[in-house]
Protein backbone atom coordinates (compact mmCIF):
# COMPACT_ATOMS: atom_id res chain seq x y z
CA UNK A 1 0.00 0.00 0.00
CA UNK A 2 1.26 3.16 -1.15
CA UNK A 3 0.88 6.15 1.43
CA UNK A 4 2.17 8.58 3.24
CA UNK A 5 3.90 5.79 6.22
CA UNK A 6 5.95 4.89 2.63
CA UNK A 7 8.61 7.45 3.46
CA UNK A 8 11.86 6.93 1.97
CA UNK A 9 13.11 8.93 -0.38
CA UNK A 10 10.43 11.47 0.93
CA UNK A 11 12.16 15.44 0.93
CA UNK A 12 11.78 18.32 3.19
CA UNK A 13 10.64 16.62 6.21
CA UNK A 14 13.48 18.35 8.44
CA UNK A 15 16.71 17.57 10.52
CA UNK A 16 17.23 14.37 13.07
CA UNK A 17 17.35 14.74 16.56
CA UNK A 18 19.87 12.55 17.10
CA UNK A 19 20.39 13.41 20.72
CA UNK A 20 19.07 10.34 22.44
CA UNK A 21 17.84 9.60 25.91
CA UNK A 22 17.57 6.24 27.34
CA UNK A 23 14.18 6.12 28.51
CA UNK A 24 12.09 3.79 27.32
CA UNK A 25 8.68 5.27 28.03
CA UNK A 26 8.81 9.49 28.11
CA UNK A 27 4.78 9.32 29.73
CA UNK A 28 2.99 6.61 31.63
CA UNK A 29 0.39 6.36 28.53
CA UNK A 30 3.35 5.30 26.12
CA UNK A 31 3.68 2.02 28.03
CA UNK A 32 -0.04 1.32 28.84
CA UNK A 33 -0.70 1.48 24.83
CA UNK A 34 2.04 -0.90 23.91
CA UNK A 35 1.20 -3.06 26.28
CA UNK A 36 -2.58 -3.45 25.77
CA UNK A 37 -1.58 -3.79 21.92
CA UNK A 38 0.82 -6.33 22.68
CA UNK A 39 -2.00 -8.47 24.87
CA UNK A 40 -4.66 -7.71 22.03
CA UNK A 41 -1.73 -9.35 19.77
CA UNK A 42 -1.26 -12.17 21.80
CA UNK A 43 -4.56 -13.02 22.58
CA UNK A 44 -5.27 -13.04 18.47
CA UNK A 45 -7.61 -10.36 18.70
CA UNK A 46 -5.94 -8.79 15.47
CA UNK A 47 -2.94 -10.04 13.44
CA UNK A 48 0.51 -8.21 13.37
CA UNK A 49 -0.08 -7.11 9.41
CA UNK A 50 -3.70 -6.21 10.40
CA UNK A 51 -2.34 -3.83 13.51
CA UNK A 52 0.29 -2.24 10.92
CA UNK A 53 -2.49 -2.11 8.09
CA UNK A 54 -4.38 0.20 10.82
CA UNK A 55 -2.19 2.50 11.64
CA UNK A 56 -1.61 2.85 7.80
CA UNK A 57 -4.43 3.69 7.19
CA UNK A 58 -4.25 6.41 9.95
CA UNK A 59 -4.96 9.93 8.05
CA UNK A 60 -2.18 11.60 6.45
CA UNK A 61 -2.04 14.51 8.22
CA UNK A 62 -2.37 13.17 11.39
CA UNK A 63 0.07 10.63 10.61
CA UNK A 64 2.97 13.03 9.75
CA UNK A 65 2.03 14.82 13.29
CA UNK A 66 1.42 12.17 15.56
CA UNK A 67 3.76 10.09 17.93
CA UNK A 68 4.92 6.44 17.55
CA UNK A 69 2.69 5.86 20.66
CA UNK A 70 -0.12 7.53 19.09
CA UNK A 71 -0.28 5.72 15.84
CA UNK A 72 -0.02 2.44 18.10
CA UNK A 73 -3.06 3.64 19.75
CA UNK A 74 -5.17 4.81 17.12
CA UNK A 75 -4.58 1.89 15.20
CA UNK A 76 -5.53 -0.50 18.35
CA UNK A 77 -8.70 1.72 18.58
CA UNK A 78 -9.55 1.03 15.39
CA UNK A 79 -9.28 -2.24 14.77
CA UNK A 80 -11.34 -2.82 18.51
CA UNK A 81 -13.87 -0.95 16.76
CA UNK A 82 -13.80 -2.64 13.48
CA UNK A 83 -13.98 -6.26 15.07
CA UNK A 84 -16.80 -5.58 17.15
CA UNK A 85 -14.67 -5.69 20.71
CA UNK A 86 -15.97 -2.44 21.55
CA UNK A 87 -18.20 -0.70 19.57
CA UNK A 88 -17.40 3.31 18.73
CA UNK A 89 -20.51 4.72 21.12
CA UNK A 90 -19.19 2.27 23.74
CA UNK A 91 -15.31 4.13 23.61
CA UNK A 92 -16.99 7.66 22.74
CA UNK A 93 -18.99 7.27 26.09
CA UNK A 94 -16.86 6.45 28.02
CA UNK A 95 -14.10 9.06 26.70
CA UNK A 96 -16.78 11.70 27.47
CA UNK A 97 -17.02 10.58 31.17
CA UNK A 98 -13.60 10.19 31.57
CA UNK A 99 -12.79 13.91 30.22
CA UNK A 100 -15.88 14.97 32.60
CA UNK A 101 -14.25 13.41 35.51
CA UNK A 102 -10.51 15.37 35.17
CA UNK A 103 -11.69 18.51 33.79
CA UNK B 1 -3.73 15.86 20.71
CA UNK B 2 -0.02 16.85 20.55
CA UNK B 3 1.88 17.23 18.04
CA UNK B 4 5.48 16.44 19.62
CA UNK B 5 4.37 13.16 21.23
CA UNK B 6 5.26 14.23 24.50
CA UNK B 7 1.43 15.45 26.01
CA UNK B 8 0.74 16.09 29.67
CA UNK B 9 -0.77 13.55 32.03
CA UNK B 10 -4.32 14.65 31.42
CA UNK B 11 -3.86 15.17 27.63
CA UNK B 12 -6.61 13.85 25.53
CA UNK B 13 -4.43 10.82 24.02
CA UNK B 14 -3.86 9.70 27.63
CA UNK B 15 -7.46 9.61 28.23
CA UNK B 16 -7.99 7.63 24.81
CA UNK B 17 -5.76 5.23 26.89
CA UNK B 18 -7.86 4.92 29.24
CA UNK B 19 -10.97 5.01 27.78
CA UNK B 20 -9.53 1.69 26.04
CA UNK B 21 -7.85 0.03 28.83
CA UNK B 22 -10.53 0.76 31.14
CA UNK B 23 -13.69 -1.00 28.52
CA UNK B 24 -11.14 -4.14 28.01
CA UNK B 25 -10.64 -4.54 31.75
CA UNK B 26 -14.48 -4.63 32.12
CA UNK B 27 -15.08 -7.37 29.24
CA UNK B 28 -11.98 -9.69 30.75
CA UNK B 29 -9.79 -9.12 27.96
CA UNK B 30 -6.78 -7.98 29.31
CA UNK B 31 -5.71 -8.03 32.86
CA UNK B 32 -3.40 -5.25 35.19
CA UNK B 33 -0.84 -8.08 36.15
CA UNK B 34 -0.25 -8.48 32.68
CA UNK B 35 -0.37 -4.87 31.60
CA UNK B 36 2.09 -4.30 34.56
CA UNK B 37 3.96 -7.43 33.63
CA UNK B 38 4.77 -6.02 29.98
CA UNK B 39 5.32 -2.57 30.68
CA UNK B 40 8.21 -3.92 33.20
CA UNK B 41 9.46 -6.28 30.50
CA UNK B 42 10.09 -3.64 28.12
CA UNK B 43 11.79 -1.25 31.06
CA UNK B 44 13.94 -3.29 32.55
CA UNK B 45 14.27 -6.27 30.53
CA UNK B 46 14.80 -5.94 27.33
CA UNK B 47 17.73 -3.19 25.91
CA UNK B 48 20.75 -2.81 24.09
CA UNK B 49 22.36 -4.35 27.21
CA UNK B 50 21.52 -7.59 25.47
CA UNK B 51 22.36 -6.73 21.98
CA UNK B 52 25.81 -5.32 23.42
CA UNK B 53 26.51 -9.01 25.11
CA UNK B 54 26.15 -10.71 21.67
CA UNK B 55 28.82 -8.27 19.90
CA UNK B 56 31.32 -8.35 22.85
CA UNK B 57 30.61 -12.25 22.68
CA UNK B 58 31.27 -12.53 18.99
CA UNK B 59 34.51 -9.95 19.27
CA UNK B 60 36.20 -12.67 21.66
CA UNK B 61 34.64 -15.57 19.93
CA UNK B 62 35.56 -16.50 16.04
CA UNK B 63 33.11 -19.70 16.08
CA UNK B 64 30.41 -17.56 17.41
CA UNK B 65 31.22 -14.58 14.87
CA UNK B 66 30.61 -17.13 12.10
CA UNK B 67 27.63 -18.67 13.23
CA UNK B 68 25.93 -14.83 14.02
CA UNK B 69 26.81 -13.97 10.88
CA UNK B 70 24.99 -17.21 9.24
CA UNK B 71 22.37 -17.72 11.24
CA UNK B 72 21.74 -14.40 13.42
CA UNK B 73 18.49 -15.62 14.83
CA UNK B 74 20.04 -18.93 16.38
CA UNK B 75 23.38 -17.77 17.39
CA UNK B 76 21.06 -14.45 19.17
CA UNK B 77 18.83 -17.40 20.76
CA UNK B 78 21.81 -19.13 22.00
CA UNK B 79 22.22 -16.40 24.25
CA UNK B 80 19.16 -16.66 25.70
CA UNK B 81 17.00 -13.19 23.84
CA UNK B 82 13.79 -14.62 21.88
CA UNK B 83 12.37 -12.90 19.35
CA UNK B 84 9.25 -10.46 20.89
CA UNK B 85 7.14 -10.49 17.51
CA UNK B 86 8.20 -13.95 16.01
CA UNK B 87 10.71 -12.15 13.61
CA UNK B 88 14.16 -13.39 11.99
CA UNK B 89 17.17 -11.75 12.66
CA UNK B 90 20.27 -10.65 9.98
CA UNK B 91 23.20 -9.55 11.60
CA UNK B 92 25.59 -7.64 9.05
CA UNK B 93 29.15 -6.82 10.17
CA UNK B 94 31.09 -3.18 9.93
CA UNK B 95 34.22 -3.31 8.57
CA UNK B 96 37.20 -1.08 7.29
CA UNK B 97 35.97 -1.38 4.21
CA UNK B 98 31.93 -1.65 4.77
CA UNK B 99 30.02 0.23 6.53
CA UNK B 100 25.98 -1.01 7.71
CA UNK B 101 23.23 0.94 8.52
CA UNK B 102 19.17 -0.13 9.34
CA UNK B 103 16.71 1.67 9.07
CA UNK B 104 12.58 0.75 8.85
CA UNK B 105 11.47 3.36 6.03
CA UNK B 106 7.42 2.03 6.21
CA UNK B 107 6.62 2.03 10.02
CA UNK B 108 9.45 1.45 13.36
CA UNK B 109 10.88 -1.99 12.93
CA UNK B 110 13.62 -2.91 15.25
CA UNK B 111 15.29 -5.62 16.76
CA UNK B 112 13.25 -5.89 20.15
CA UNK B 113 14.82 -9.03 21.80
CA UNK B 114 18.53 -7.34 21.46
CA UNK B 115 18.15 -3.34 21.59
CA UNK B 116 14.92 -3.29 22.94
CA UNK B 117 12.58 -0.46 21.91
CA UNK B 118 14.05 2.27 19.60
CA UNK B 119 14.83 5.34 20.60
CA UNK B 120 12.49 8.33 19.53
CA UNK B 121 14.97 9.77 16.48
CA UNK B 122 14.51 5.62 14.94
CA UNK B 123 11.24 6.32 14.98
CA UNK B 124 10.70 10.15 13.28
CA UNK B 125 10.44 10.81 9.63
CA UNK B 126 13.65 12.79 8.93
CA UNK B 127 15.29 9.49 9.71
CA UNK B 128 13.05 7.36 8.22
CA UNK B 129 12.63 9.06 4.88
CA UNK B 130 16.68 10.11 4.34
CA UNK B 131 18.36 6.83 5.68
CA UNK B 132 17.89 4.97 2.66
CA UNK B 133 18.37 8.02 -0.14
CA UNK B 134 20.83 9.57 1.83
CA UNK B 135 23.15 7.68 3.90
CA UNK B 136 26.25 9.59 4.70
CA UNK B 137 24.79 12.51 5.06
CA UNK B 138 22.15 10.85 7.76
CA UNK B 139 25.46 9.49 8.97
CA UNK B 140 27.13 12.88 9.65
CA UNK B 141 24.09 14.09 11.32
CA UNK B 142 25.28 11.56 14.05
CA UNK B 143 29.00 13.30 13.81
CA UNK B 144 30.19 9.64 11.79
CA UNK B 145 32.25 10.09 8.79
CA UNK B 146 32.91 7.43 6.41
CA UNK B 147 36.03 7.16 4.55
CA UNK B 148 35.20 8.08 0.36
CA UNK B 149 36.70 4.88 -0.44
CA UNK B 150 34.39 2.49 2.18
CA UNK B 151 30.89 0.99 0.89
CA UNK B 152 27.68 2.12 2.98
CA UNK B 153 25.03 -0.28 2.67
CA UNK B 154 21.18 0.43 4.55
CA UNK B 155 19.33 -2.07 5.99
CA UNK B 156 15.58 -1.49 5.22
CA UNK B 157 13.56 -3.85 8.39
CA UNK B 158 10.60 -5.45 8.04
CA UNK B 159 7.84 -7.60 10.22
CA UNK B 160 9.44 -10.99 9.77
CA UNK B 161 13.01 -9.62 8.95
CA UNK B 162 15.15 -6.99 11.82
CA UNK B 163 18.91 -6.24 11.43
CA UNK B 164 21.56 -5.75 13.75
CA UNK B 165 24.80 -4.20 12.90
CA UNK B 166 27.58 -5.98 14.37
CA UNK B 167 30.35 -3.07 15.09
CA UNK B 168 33.74 -3.02 14.75
CA UNK B 169 35.93 -3.54 17.46
CA UNK B 170 37.83 -0.76 18.49
CA UNK B 171 41.62 -0.52 19.16
CA UNK B 172 42.96 -0.54 22.49
CA UNK B 173 41.05 -3.31 23.35
CA UNK B 174 43.66 -6.45 22.94
CA UNK B 175 42.86 -8.64 26.47
CA UNK B 176 39.80 -7.27 27.40
CA UNK B 177 37.30 -10.35 28.43
CA UNK B 178 33.40 -10.17 26.96
CA UNK B 179 32.21 -8.49 30.24
CA UNK B 180 34.07 -5.44 29.78
CA UNK B 181 33.83 -5.31 25.85
CA UNK B 182 30.00 -5.28 26.56
CA UNK B 183 30.18 -1.99 28.34
CA UNK B 184 31.71 -0.32 25.31
CA UNK B 185 28.65 -0.94 22.62
CA UNK B 186 26.21 1.57 22.44
CA UNK B 187 22.36 1.10 20.67
CA UNK B 188 23.61 3.77 18.19
CA UNK B 189 26.12 1.55 17.08
CA UNK B 190 24.53 -1.44 16.93
CA UNK B 191 21.77 0.46 14.27
CA UNK B 192 25.31 1.56 12.36
CA UNK B 193 24.83 5.33 12.74
CA UNK B 194 28.11 5.66 15.40
CA UNK B 195 30.95 3.36 15.52
CA UNK B 196 32.07 1.52 18.95
CA UNK B 197 34.73 4.64 20.47
CA UNK B 198 37.87 3.58 21.71
CA UNK B 199 38.40 2.99 25.47
CA UNK B 200 39.28 5.54 27.91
Amino acid sequence: MNGVHDMGGMHGLGPIQTASDDVVFHEEWEGRTLALARVLLAGMHFSLDEFRHAMERIEPSYYLTSSYYERWLEGSITLMVEKGVVTQAEFDARLADLRGGTS
Amino acid sequence: MSSNGIPGPDSEVALRVKAMESLLLEKGLVESSAIDELIDMFENRLGPWNGAQVVARAWSDPEYKAWLLKDGTGAIADMGFAAVQGEDMVVVENSAEVHNMVVCTLCSCFPWATLGLPPVWYKSAPFRSRAASDPRGVLAEFGTEIGADAEVRVWDSNAELRYMVLPERPAGTDGMDPEALAKLVTRDSMIGVTNVAPPG
